[in-house]
């Protein structure tokens, strides 16, 4: 049974030291609150895995000392710029980087929720991102002649973490179009969602919303968080704070504007307004 | 006489132009000109072409997730797409991962998102360099996140076709494997144009002056393309887009 728990604190404190966590990219819902309890819990060694890309909470992760390998297709701020303190950590060797592509993380996920070992994939042969890659393997496609093809391990995160508009008492999960989220859910060995409300109403007994529900056999635990994603924004729901993101990617440039950043935003104001 | 016209607005008129015929063109994140290149291009096509952009909510058609797109590339369902590198080379390799040697590299960038897989799947690859110089267009690039060619027996029906940059228009010739120069902006010489080029490339026959953006092209890009980028790209479309040049 889904556990509904009383904060992102509560939600997130089992995920251990060393674990697995994936992360959703930012238009599809991150979970900043959740993010920022982990940061205080001062977690450390996750191995941060990025569907396929990560911004804010990625950068603010590794900043915090909280992370010891990145696999990404890419880790940028976006517009705001490329992601500061990511940067620094691979130039310096304090994070290990996993480079990947979009479509070999989704591939991995979704070898994953099927429960085999690998998936097939096209493109990507003779890309430095295959040569440094030791757990990617090129066979020869059995049901063809003279045809390469790159196999993808599947990826089976310990825990799946991200936010989403809204869940029932029984713990179904409502993510719209972001139907990566329900590929990340199929594949982790436990997922953690913070939502904007928990409503009385079933998701899963309406046709419309339950075609964009996650039903609560792949949700571990639910936590309220009204505006969970800030300041990055939700899609549909609310924008994000520029100004705010802004600030973060100038002051992140150092050590000292990111830990200047890290005890007023994250260490000395647990919840934003 | 040629009406005044921004250099954004002379680059997105180049793209649109090297999209004719496409009927579904996507454009990645963070690409204003390659989609106001081809707003404009689906503007001319009539109701014949379809324009995705990530990043949008109204101008997309997927809605099965992140996947969907790369899905629908290995079907062969997108007939073009937009590449950039901090680092292109002479074989149309391109770097979107770091500069000095791998992994601890000495100045990182964000990594290679789709590019590794696009590039060999989306049959127009249109590349895009904002800074033509020495420092981006290099004789060969300190990691390749995607390859130019490929040898023979790789599947590979994509692949680069031009590579467009704010001095000239380069097309790619795959079976060579190297650039040769087709047109250069008003004001480019080729001795220029060599001078500040890190790679190796050839002339066409006859190296033209890039078509300008004509008062029909300008007025939609003012117009009802500048109208469609606003909700994706509301700053790019009102300082670039939202005044004569």
């Amino acid at each position: 049974m889904t556990s509904i728990l009383a904060s992102a604190e509560e939600l997130t404190g089992g995920v251990c030291c060393g674990a697995s966590v994936a992360v959703p990219r930012e238009a599809s819902g991150c979970a900043m609150e959740a993010v920022r309890a982990l940061v205080r819990r001062r977690v450390r060694d996750l191995t941060l895995i990025a569907v396929p890309q990560a911004g804010f909470q990625a950068d603010l992760l590794i900043g915090a000392g909280c992370v010891r390998q990145v696999e990404a297709a890419a880790v940028t701020l976006g517009e705001h710029g490329s992601a500061p303190r990511f940067r620094a950590a691979v130039s310096a060797g304090t994070v290990e980087i996993r480079d990947s592509t979009c479509p070999a993380i989704h591939a991995g996920l979704q070898a994953a929720e099927k429960g085999v070992p690998f998936m097939p994939m096209r493109g990507i042969l003779g890309s430095d991102l295959a040569l440094h890659r030791d757990d990617w393997h090129t066979i020869e496609n059995p049901y063809g002649e003279n045809d390469p093809i790159l196999l993808l391990p599947a990826i089976t995160p310990d825990v799946s973490l991200f936010h989403a508009p809204r869940a029932d008492r029984e713990g179904n999960v409502w993510v719209g179009v972001n139907r990566e989220l329900l590929t990340m859910a199929h594949a982790s060995r436990e997922t953690l969602v913070t939502v904007e409300a928990i409503s009385d109403e079933s998701l899963t007994s309406d046709v419309r919303l339950a075609a964009g529900t996650i039903p609560s056999l792949y949700v571990s635990a639910i936590a309220e968080a009204p505006r969970g994603a800030a300041p990055v924004g939700l899609p549909g729901y609310y924008d994000e704070d520029t100004s705010h993101l802004r600030r973060y990617a100038e002051l992140a440039q150092t050590e000292e504007g990111f830990d200047r950043y890290l005890a007023e935003q994250v260490i000395a104001a647990p919840a934003p307004a | 006489m040629s009406e005044a016209y921004r250099p954004e607005e002379l680059l997105m008129s180049v793209v649109a132009g090297l999209l004719e015929g496409a009927r579904h063109v996507a454009v990645g994140a963070i690409s204003p000109i390659p989609a106001g290149g081809a707003l404009l291009a689906r503007e001319r096509a009539a109701g014949r072409m379809r324009v995705s952009i990530l990043g949008s909510e109204r101008h997309t058609f997927f809605t099965d997730g992140g996947r969907e797109l790369f899905d629908c590339a290995a079907q062969g369902r997108i007939d073009a797409f937009f590449l950039d590198g901090a680092q292109i080379d002479g074989s149309a390799n391109i770097n979107l991962v770091g500069i000095g040697s791998y992994p601890r590299s000495r100045v990182r960038f964000a990594g290679s998102f789709g590019s590794a897989y696009l590039y060999f799947l989306v049959p127009r690859v249109i590349l895009v360099a904002h800074e033509h110089s020495r420092r981006t267009l290099v004789d060969r690039v300190d990691f390749v996140s995607a390859p130019g060619t490929s040898p023979p027996g790789v599947y590979r029906p994509g692949g680069p076709v031009a590579l467009v940059t704010d001095r000239c228009v380069f097309g790619f010739d795959r079976a060579a494997g190297r650039f040769s120069l087709s047109s250069a902006h008003p004001g480019q010489s080729v001795g220029a144009i060599r001078d500040k080029t890190g790679f190796e490339f050839t002339l066409d026959d006859a190296v033209a002056t890039t078509a300008v953006p004509g008062a029909a092209a300008l007025a939609l890009l003012r117009g009802s393309v500048r109208e469609a980028l606003q909700e994706a790209y509301p700053e790019f479309a009102e300082h670039v887009l939202g005044q004569a040049a």
